[in-house]
């Protein structure tokens, strides 16, 4: 037998991998240079970054935060160049508020925190359902709190629903048929008739209610979150009535359907705006206050709504046949078959699509500066009337895009996180 | 692709013993036939089901097999004739017809799974939905079913994560946790390599050892011969030859049923 001259007793950790191989070396190589081509392109866009904070950054670097005015900043500057952002420190209450009453700030404030709360079930599902029940009397506690003025009103106003839920409970029975038309109705006649006598009685019995608020105080960013939020919640369950409407086999439906989204889609949304503050009027009998915020609200809903039916509509198509004759096939009804097995397949293929319409709409809830309500862009517009600011641009516009920008991007991150969470098919 | 044997058979006894055929009609049709548009798709068709059958329906591709079948649960609609499935008329009132899917239960050739549910959820759906049987109550059916079909360990997978007999075996517990009384299945190996093939064979085969009434559109003539009491052979819409599978592939009648068994089954 052989001798053995060494037998190894601890073993030796692997070696490290050369430095081309590793770390930053290795992805330097992977992702920047991997091809002449590419080392080009990586060179000029470092070369074009760099010119820009070269540029930018002296700018901000140098920004004057407090002075009362742009001649006062100038003073200040002293010729050298840099931002005047006083302009915020000075009007960003008014760029986030508009002309809410001061003293009542912490209202629209409250409200958007609670809007995070009663989001927060349906965003997240480790949420507890329960709160849903937030979610559901939000819109009347929003609105409350917005506008002020007696509890009752949306008290009464959200009964409404319960109105139609009763019809619907208590015909059924008797007139199967008729009950669910019955349900949708009676809502209707509630709010038409209803609200506004039993709102004053009660109110008149035990008035409770706080400082109202009249909506041409509303503005700034305050007035973009009310009409991009009610929008963004109104569009989408009424995108998917219309796509499902447009497929369906019922003719009058169909063709209601189509005529509307093509209409819709075909005017430009400026039009519906100028319709909604100026044709409106003429329509309604004489001496009706109809909220123009409530105008816009419903214009922009519609004008979104249409968008969106085409993006559902895209998701619908990729749904197999198989999917509908399994249900069908099990029994489920259509509307059944549509909730459990084909929207929530649908919807999940049309989240990039639907998303980008709610980014769209956010971004386009600017475009009612042209009817004279006073979003951000409309309040840079009557800041600079201010002789103080007379001539202040750039930073004024660059606090208005980061605000867009925080919360459009917010929704992009929240898209793609779901994108992951409900991907299930395993392709 | 390779030319399939069509003839897999399962190595084991086959249990008889409930395998009845009761006297009650399961499913009638009488004069029936179908267009799509112009095309005569379904000519004439005449047909008696009584309970407990497992009747095997063949023919070339086109022939009108599926649509057939799918007739006897209104994914298509037939436009003369009348169709009854245990004792309740296929007409357009919905009540009858969702009566009718909710006691045949249907098998797919590409399964059909629900892609966003879990396997207890594809099979708990119906029930829940349909019937209304309290969700507890379901799931503990579905995990029987799916103990019947031998993957319970799956069922918390979603349909994407399992191979095409397992899928397809999803989708037979999913029909049997509606508890119907007839199931259709439409060329339910089509789509599968050989040895899942046997794995779903061997399903639907302890289905029918449990008394099951099936209609099963398929080219297997090994589950033909071991487990049909009839083999209805069809050609341009028409029922052209039924008999017993012995009979039926030792001496078929017809031209086409010859011409088409001898494609069928070459190799042999
Ligand atoms: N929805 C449809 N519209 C028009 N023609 C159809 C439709 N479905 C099937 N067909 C035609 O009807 C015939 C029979 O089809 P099918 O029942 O699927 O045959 P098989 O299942 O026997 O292969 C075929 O010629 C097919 O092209
Ligand atoms: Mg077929």
């Amino acid at each position: 037998m052989a001798e053995i001259r060494f037998v190894r007793t601890a073993m030796l950790p692997p070696q490290e991998p050369p430095v081309s191989q590793i770390g930053a070396v290795r992805w330097v190589r992977e992702n920047l240079f991997s091809g002449w081509l590419n080392g080009v392109l990586t060179v000029a866009s470092a070369a074009f970054v760099v010119w820009l904070a070269l540029h930018v950054g002296p700018w901000f670097m140098n920004a004057v935060w407090n002075a009362g005015s742009l001649a006062e900043c100038r003073e200040i500057l002293a010729g050298t160049d840099g931002a005047c952002l006083a302009v915020i420190r000075d009007r960003w209450p008014q760029l986030l508020f508009g002309f809410y009453p001061s003293e009542l700030y912490w209202r629209p404030t409250l409200a958007l925190l609670l809007l995070f709360v009663a989001l927060a079930p349906a965003l997240f599902p480790a949420v507890p359902r329960q709160l849903l029940w937030f979610s559901a009397i939000y819109p009347g506690l929003a609105y409350w709190l917005l506008w002020g003025g007696t509890l009752w009103f949306p008290v009464v106003a959200l009964a409404g629903f319960a109105v139609g839920i009763a019809v619907f409970i208590a015909l059924r029975p008797v007139l199967p048929l008729v009950a669910p038309f019955a349900g949708l109705v009676a809502p209707v006649f509630w709010w038409l008739f209803a609200v506004v006598p039993v709102t004053g009685l009660l109110a008149a019995v035990l008035p409770v209610g706080i400082t109202p608020v009249r909506s041409d105080s509303f503005g700034g960013f305050t007035l973009s979150i009310i009409i991009g939020v009610t929008g963004i919640a109104l569009s989408l369950p009424l995108g998917i009535l219309l796509a499902l409407g447009r497929k369906s086999d019922l003719f009058l439906v169909k063709t209601i359907c189509v005529g509307f989204i093509e209409f819709i889609r075909g005017v430009p949304l400026i039009t519906l705006l100028f319709t909604a503050s100026l044709l409106l009027n003429y329509f309604l009998p004489p001496g009706t206050n109809f909220d123009i915020i409530l105008r816009v609200v419903i214009m922009v809903t519609l004008f979104a709504a249409a968008y969106m039916a085409e993006v559902i509509r895209g998701g619908l198509a990729a749904i197999p046949r198989g999917q509908y004759e399994a249900a069908d096939s099990l029994g489920l009804d259509y509307w059944k078959a549509m909730r459990l097995i084909v929207l929530p397949q649908a919807l999940k293929i049309s989240i990039p699509g639907i998303v980008n319409t709610f980014i769209g709409l956010f971004k386009d809830t600017t475009l009612v500066v042209f009817i004279g309500l006073l979003d951000p862009i409309g309040l840079s517009t009557a800041i600079r009337a201010n002789t103080n600011w007379n001539g202040i641009y750039w930073e004024l516009f660059l606090f208005i895009g980061a605000m867009f920008f925080v919360f459009c991007f917010g929704m992009s991150r929240y898209s793609m996180h779901l994108e992951r969470r409900l991907k299930t098919d395993h392709r | 692709m390779a030319e399939p044997l069509h003839d897999i058979t399962v190595d084991r006894e086959i249990d008889r013993s409930r395998m009845r055929i009761g006297s009650e009609v399961a499913i009638q049709i009488a004069a029936m036939n179908k267009w799509f548009g112009t095309f005569h798709v379904l000519r004439d068709i005449n047909m008696t089901v009584h309970r407990g059958e497992r009747i095997v329906i063949c023919g070339p591709s086109g022939s009108g097999k599926s649509t057939l079948i799918r007739c006897i649960n209104r994914l298509e609609e037939h436009q003369s004739g009348r169709i009854v499935v245990d004792g309740t008329e296929l007409t357009s009132d919905l009540k009858n017809i969702d009566k009718v899917r909710s006691e045949v239960g249907m098998v797919f050739q590409h399964f059909n799974l629900f892609p966003h549910l879990t396997i207890l959820e594809n099979c708990t759906l119906a029930p829940i939905w349909v019937r209304k049987v309290p969700r507890k109550e379901a799931e503990e059916t579905a995990m029987h079913f799916l103990r019947k079909v031998k993957i319970p360990e799956q069922a918390l997978k979603y349909p994407g994560q399992l191979s095409g007999g397992q899928q397809q075996r999803v989708a037979i517990a999913r029909s049997l946790c509606m508890k119907p009384k007839i199931m259709l299945f439409d060329e339910p190996t089509s789509a599968l390599d050989p040895e899942m093939i046997k794995e779903v064979l061997d399903t639907m085969i302890a289905l029918a050892e449990e008394g099951m009434t099936m209609l099963v559109v398929t080219h297997e003539m090994g589950f033909a011969r071991q487990v049909a009491n009839r083999v209805i052979f069809m050609d341009q819409g028409q029922i052209v030859e039924q008999n017993e599978p012995e009979p039926f592939f030792s001496n078929p009648q017809s031209e086409r049923t010859k011409l088409f068994l001898s494609q069928i089954l070459r190799g042999h």
